[in-house]
């Protein structure tokens, strides 16, 4: 069986933790810096819209990074007519209003 | 350790890259053809890297003890444009036969347009036609889930099409389970900041199991690391894996695949004898 680490829950946390640890004040400083700019702006961008749902979904057990993956993803099915753009961005927009 | 990187732009490389490779103990490397990064005029400058592709990098590779494979195709972020699409997909036959030639790749969606779902099924028709191995390049973040969903429905159009002859590459937690059901062989790509990371790489080993996964670096122009497979393989060890698990997928998993190309020289017989 592979399913998981091989590792004792707590020499996961040992190895892992300070790396974790400095990702998430990553995050925090990331969030804070926008703050300071302008604290109304991610309720106006779609990405950072995902993004905070995504860190909510954080309190989830089990299938966070699933979720955050589904969360982020375009659900639609049918190919674009045409070429909108060259590149991806990282989120899809579900609040746009067609 | 032992590796074959499947996946690397080696065009975009320095000397000095494979020099990092074989010190890391890469002894073979397989070429998609891709995008440069920005669009090319015409299908004689496509041409030109396909002489690139199959003249030229095996020498550079072969002065660091590694071989170079590689695969040709008409590239997802240039396959909206048809026109050039169908001159390219006129001038991949020729270049079938050479000896390091592996089978038709880099070949998928980019924004999943029309066009390029025209264009990437044209290819897997091509590679049916020429009994070629496929290579599949999923497309990025938010488009990926769609893209994956639509190239796999796509080759369920074929009937003749072998899954295990089919690498989808690029594959990531939400997409992993769907490729593998259908029996194709998935490849996660490693990249420094953008997409997959190697802790995230050894989780997708952990939650699915060896089999049919295998790992690659990308290096491509963009960021991307060249000693992206060590890095896999120093994370496994950190965790406590065994180094036989290890070496299944990092050596033993893209010998059993590539192998079913009769150009590939590391045959699945040996790849036990070369173990560690
Ligand atoms: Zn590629």
């Amino acid at each position: 069986m592979h399913d998981r680490t091989p590792l004792s829950p707590k020499g996961l946390v040992d190895e892992y933790f300070i790396e974790n640890r400095t990702r998430l004040l990553e995050i925090a400083a990331f969030l804070d810096r926008v703050d300071r700019v302008d604290p109304s702006y991610p309720a106006k961008d779609f990405r950072m819209k995902a993004f905070l749902e995504a860190l909510a979904s954080l309190a989830r057990t089990g299938d966070r990074v699933d979720h955050i993956q589904m969360l982020l993803s375009d659900p639609s099915t049918e190919p674009l007519e045409a070429l909108d753009r060259k590149s991806a961005v990282g989120a899809y927009d579900r609040w746009r209003r067609e | 350790m032992k590796y074959i990187d499947h996946h690397a732009h080696m065009v975009s490389r320095t000397t000095d890259d494979y020099q990092q490779m074989a010190l890391t103990g890469c002894v073979a490397v397989t070429e998609p053809a891709f995008w440069a990064g920005w669009d090319r005029s015409s299908a004689n400058g496509v041409e030109d890297y396909f002489r690139q592709l199959t003249e030229f990098e095996p020498g550079r590779a072969a002065q660091y003890h590694i071989q170079h494979y590689t695969w040709m195709a008409m590239n997802p972020k240039e396959a909206d444009d048809r026109e050039l699409s169908r001159d390219v997909l006129t001038r991949i036959p020729k270049f079938l036969d050479k000896p390091t030639v592996l089978g038709i790749g880099e070949i998928g969606l980019n924004r999943v347009t029309r066009n390029e779902v025209d264009t990437y099924t044209e290819q897997i028709d091509l590679a049916l036609t020429h009994r070629q191995l496929i290579l599949i390049h999923t497309p990025h973040l938010e488009d990926k889930l769609k893209g994956t969903r639509i190239s796999l429905d796509a080759m369920s159009g074929f009937p003749k099409l072998d899954p295990s002859r089919v690498l989808v590459d690029h594959a990531e937690e939400h997409t992993c389970r769907m490729i593998l059901d259908l029996g194709y062989w998935a490849g996660l790509t490693l990249y420094p900041q953008t997409k997959v990371s190697p802790q995230r790489a050894a989780d997708i080993v952990e939650t699915f199991g060896p089999e049919r996964i295998c790992v690659a670096g990308a290096c491509d122009w963009g960021p991307s690391d060249p000693i992206a497979v060590p890095r896999f393989i120093m994370e496994m060890r950190r965790r406590g894996h065994p180094e036989e698990l290890i070496y299944r997928i990092v050596f033993e998993n893209p010998v059993q695949f590539l192998s079913q190309s009769s150009k590939f020289r590391i045959r699945p017989s040996v790849a036990k004898e070369l173990a560690f």
